[in-house]
């Protein structure tokens, strides 16, 4: 539980939220500063006290579900684990969709467009294994293993995705979050689609447009670094291309 | 690939693997800049220090067959660097994508080529 009604002397937060669609405008709010004050306590306060009819997703609360992240003071953010000190010493907050995903309501954007790109880059493990077949063996220091590790963790928030400048200047890029998965699995030895997947994610609208302006990994909340998950994509691709094993 | 897995589409717009290779080449071309750049500024800086004129330039570059070699690698990157980071550009800033597009700095390409290695042959070889 938040250590609720426990306010710091008589400070209150001045916080514009975005209200209504594509067409909607910022609408302000006072809501009281509470110690250890996330922003998803703030949004969560103006739905419950202040106006029920604000939209916004969220779901565990915890930095697990990745549903809840907004544009908070000009950067997409994970909400929940995001402390008001942090972000607005100085008690004012900006809150807003995520960019670069179709707004549907208040805060709440469409997150199709991401997953429909996270399947465009086959996003999906394509096993060659059958259940009569033994688990299979992966030494954890292999060198394909690690880059799994350091890739796998990714909520699905969508903050890198709307970080993104290059997400923004094509939409058709398939974006940094379906770009670390796809390079996920390129490094499984047990995925059966290594050669379809480079297809997917090789050229203009893959992992080539990328300019490596690093948005995603200084943003991701997981602390993921998709930088180097494209840059592993494009050498690995560029070498298919080469070997004439991708059109 | 696994067994029953059918080959990609063969409708694609633009191919995948010319893009990938056009990717390569604009770095291929950016590491030879990179090089070329700092021998072309180093000697610029170097050679003039001292006051130097165009007719001493020329008498050192003329008959250089390694300066000919540098100057049109040199020609050479630029024709296939600029055109390409044009390209990204001409689509990410002002949404022109396309075979249009592609020809057009495919002849920008060329025309570099072309006046590049007119100054190459000027520099280097003409009397």
């Amino acid at each position: 539980m938040i250590a609720a009604d426990v306010t710091m002397d008589s400070a209150a937060l001045s916080v514009a939220v975005w209200r209504g669609g594509a067409e909607g405008a910022y609408r302000r709010y006072d809501v009281p500063r509470l110690p250890a004050q996330t922003v998803l306590d703030v949004v969560t306060h103006i739905q419950r006290r202040l106006d029920a009819t604000l939209a916004y997703r969220f779901a565990c609360r915890v930095g697990m579900c990745g549903s809840c992240a907004m544009t908070v003071n000009g950067r997409a953010r994970w909400t929940c684990r995001t402390h008001v000190d942090v972000v607005a010493p100085d008690g004012e907050l900006e809150i807003g969709p995520l960019a670069h995903l179709p707004m549907i309501r208040d805060l709440v954007v469409d997150m199709a467009p991401l997953f429909d790109k996270w399947a465009q880059a086959k996003g999906a493990f394509a096993p060659t294994a059958t259940r009569a077949d033994d688990f299979a063996k992966i030494e954890p220091a292999t060198p394909a293993r690690r880059a799994i590790d350091a890739a796998i963790e990714c909520i699905g928030c969508g903050v890198c995705h709307a970080s993104c400048d290059v997400v923004g200047w094509n939409p058709d890029y398939l974006g940094p979050a379906a770009l670390n998965r796809a390079w996920t699995l390129v490094n499984d030895p047990r995925d059966g689609a290594r050669g379809a997947r480079l297809q997917a994610v090789a050229g203009d609208a893959g992992c080539h447009a990328c300019h490596t302006h690093q948005s995603c990994t200084e943003r991701c909340p997981k602390r993921l670094a998709p930088t180097a998950s494209i840059a592993g994509l494009k050498r690995a691709s560029a070498l298919a291309a080469l070997r004439g094993e991708i059109e | 690939m696994t067994a029953g897995m059918t080959a990609a589409p063969a409708a694609r717009m633009t191919p995948r693997r010319a893009q990938a290779l056009v990717w390569l080449a604009q770095r291929a071309s950016a590491a030879v800049l990179a090089l070329c750049v700092v021998v072309h500024l180093a000697t610029m800086i170097i050679a003039v220090r001292e006051g130097l004129s165009a007719g001493e330039i020329l008498a050192r570059t003329r008959g250089s067959v390694g300066w000919a070699a540098f100057y049109a690698v040199f020609v050479v990157a630029v024709a296939v660097h600029a055109p390409i980071g044009l390209r990204v550009v001409a689509g990410e800033w002002a949404g022109l994508r396309g075979r249009g597009v592609d020809v057009v700095l495919t002849v920008l390409g060329l025309a570099l080529l072309g006046l590049g290695a007119r100054a190459v042959y000027a520099v280097t070889v003409a009397s």
